[in-house]
């Protein structure tokens, strides 16, 4: 355990306040409050990022988008929730019914536990395993594992059809991903989510975005396009498409089986600029300069605000690059991971090493 | 991406994928660069809302309504019955009647206009040699009975026409 982990512990005031007061049943009882907040969390977030796509895609477009419901439309995700809600949830005849209704709760629940190991605060944080970035490329696996089970659960060609194709391309893209997250893994010297983050304390310069130099840089961005495919989000959205293939392999599913998958994908969004803060851009730590002043002023900043606003920015560039970017083929879409993500990342990862042996990185 | 000839060597090969990847990153950010212009600027949108702004809602020049017959003061039109417009429409949308003034000169009687079957293709528009027929920008033509989406266009003279 580093200096630093030792300097902040993971505990907070509310689960010292549940220990304190009762002893015993305390590794009981704060178990079931973290899971609470992570359900709360969840929920409000997805319709947050749902009314959040919908507006900024509308101003992309030179529209305004809901304005019904509520104030400029805020309430328009419990509108829509509760007309999904009330949605008859059909199971196509011949179907397997227990794949059927277990496909869509797989990423959802990736979802919850990718969000229990983001670190959103110095004390906040629901569990830090040591090997957090395996953790990560493993659960993620389960998305997959949802998508393809809805496919093939439809008793539908097509859905199956667009089910390997979502598979063929999320996994693909995983391995790009998982190379990105091992660069950094290197370079930080520790696999642990939180230590990754405690690995960039000091100046805006000590994050690894700028930290490594040039390399840094370059993997952010190569992070974001890779997510982006990860994540199913145009330019790479052939897994929905909903030009070609009318959903892909979502098509049988209706009411609260599709609104899993949706609920699913837009909190994943928000996951996945999670890393890309966690990873890259100093997650909780404040964007220090140097000049004393504004830096105290910063520091006055809780932690987890500048997690969710770092978070939020790279959120809105992923809308950005959805509502700008054309949508690509699939065989354009493989030959861009297997013929230039993936060796560009393995020539990356090598140039890591180089700098680390060079002691250019940190 | 295109096949190396045998000729080319791996340096030009190698800057001319480069290239490609730098030129495809501006252009990219061209494009970024344009959809946040738009997002930045709020005055841009275009959409109105609709029922709340009826008394201030702009049509666009070129929105194609239903068929109107523009009259002067006087309730005259400048339609001469010809029926080249009931011959343009595609599906016999138009029907032009004529009837004869005390002179014997043939006029128009009755402009019969059939919303229900309308594309609004403007051909009518297109084809009529006199400029008696524009297209409105009504859009509000909801009605309970379909009876009442078959108009007469020109306004009824001092004589015999009536209702349809």
């Amino acid at each position: 355990m580093s200096a630093a982990a030792t300097l902040y512990p993971l505990q907070n005031g509310i689960g010292n306040m549940v220990r304190n007061l009762f002893p015993e049943s305390a590794s009981l009882i704060n178990p079931v409050l973290g899971v609470i907040a992570l359900v709360i969390l969840v929920s409000s977030l997805a319709g947050l990022l749902i009314l959040l796509e919908r507006k900024v895609s509308a101003h992309f477009q030179v529209r305004l988008g809901p304005m019904r419901v509520g104030y400029h439309g805020i309430l328009q995700p419990l509108a829509d929730g509760i007309k999904l809600v009330f949605k008859e949830f059909l199971k196509p005849r011949g179907a397997d019914s227990f794949i059927f209704y277990l496909a869509p709760m797989l990423p959802l629940s990736a979802t919850f536990l990718l969000m229990a190991i983001l670190p959103f605060d110095h004390h906040l944080q629901l569990v830090d395993p040591a090997g957090g970035v395996l953790y990560v490329l493993g659960i993620s696996g389960l998305t997959v594992l949802g998508i393809l089970l809805a496919g093939w659960a439809s008793n539908n060609k097509f859905s199956l059809l667009g089910a390997m194709r979502s598979g063929a391309q999320m996994i693909s893209f995983e391995i790009s991903m998982a190379l990105i997250m091992l660069l950094i893994v290197m370079v930080s010297g520790t696999a642990s989510l939180r230590e990754i983050v405690l690995s960039q304390q000091g100046l805006i310069f000590d994050w690894w975005i700028f930290k490594l130099p040039f390399l840094g840089i370059l993997s952010f961005f190569m992070y974001l396009i890779v997510s982006t495919a990860e994540l199913n989000r145009t330019p790479f959205d052939l897994a929905e498409a909903e030009s070609e293939l009318t959903a892909g392999y979502h098509t049988e599913y209706s009411g609260m089986g599709f609104a899993m998958f949706f609920f699913a994908e837009f909190v994943n969004m928000f996951v996945s600029a999670g890393l890309a803060t966690t990873f890259f851009l100093g997650g909780f730590h404040p964007p220090l300069i140097g000049i004393p002043l504004i830096d105290g002023l910063l520091n006055a900043i809780p932690g987890f605000i500048w997690f969710f606003g770092k978070t939020f920015f790279i959120v809105f560039v992923y809308m950005w690059f959805r509502w700008t970017f054309p949508r690509v083929r699939i065989d354009q879409l493989m030959s861009l991971e297997w013929k230039v993500m993936l060796p560009a990342n393995l020539l990356l990862l090598m140039m890591g090493a180089v700098f680390m042996v060079l002691g250019w990185a940190g | 991406m295109k096949e190396t000839s045998p000729k080319e060597s791996l340096l030009e090969y190698g800057s001319r994928y480069l290239r490609k990847v730098v030129t495809g990153f501006y252009s990219l950010i061209q494009g970024m660069d344009i959809t946040l212009k738009y997002f930045i600027n709020p005055k841009t949108v275009i959409t109105q809302q609709y029922p709340e702004n009826r008394d201030t809602l702009e049509m666009f020049d070129r929105f194609r309504g239903p068929l109107s017959m523009p009259h002067n003061q006087d309730g005259e039109n400048a339609c001469t019955a010809c029926g080249i417009c009931e011959k343009a429409c595609p599906n016999g949308t138009i029907s032009v009647l004529s009837t004869k003034d005390i002179s014997g000169r043939k006029v128009l009687g009755k402009y019969i206009y059939r919303v229900s079957q309308c594309t609004f293709c403007g051909l009518c528009v297109e084809a009529c040699p006199f400029g008696a027929l524009a297209m409105s920008n009504d859009f509000e033509l909801s009605v309970y009975d379909r009876n009442e989406l078959t108009w007469v266009l020109n306004k009824p003279q001092a004589t015999s026409q009536g209702e349809c």
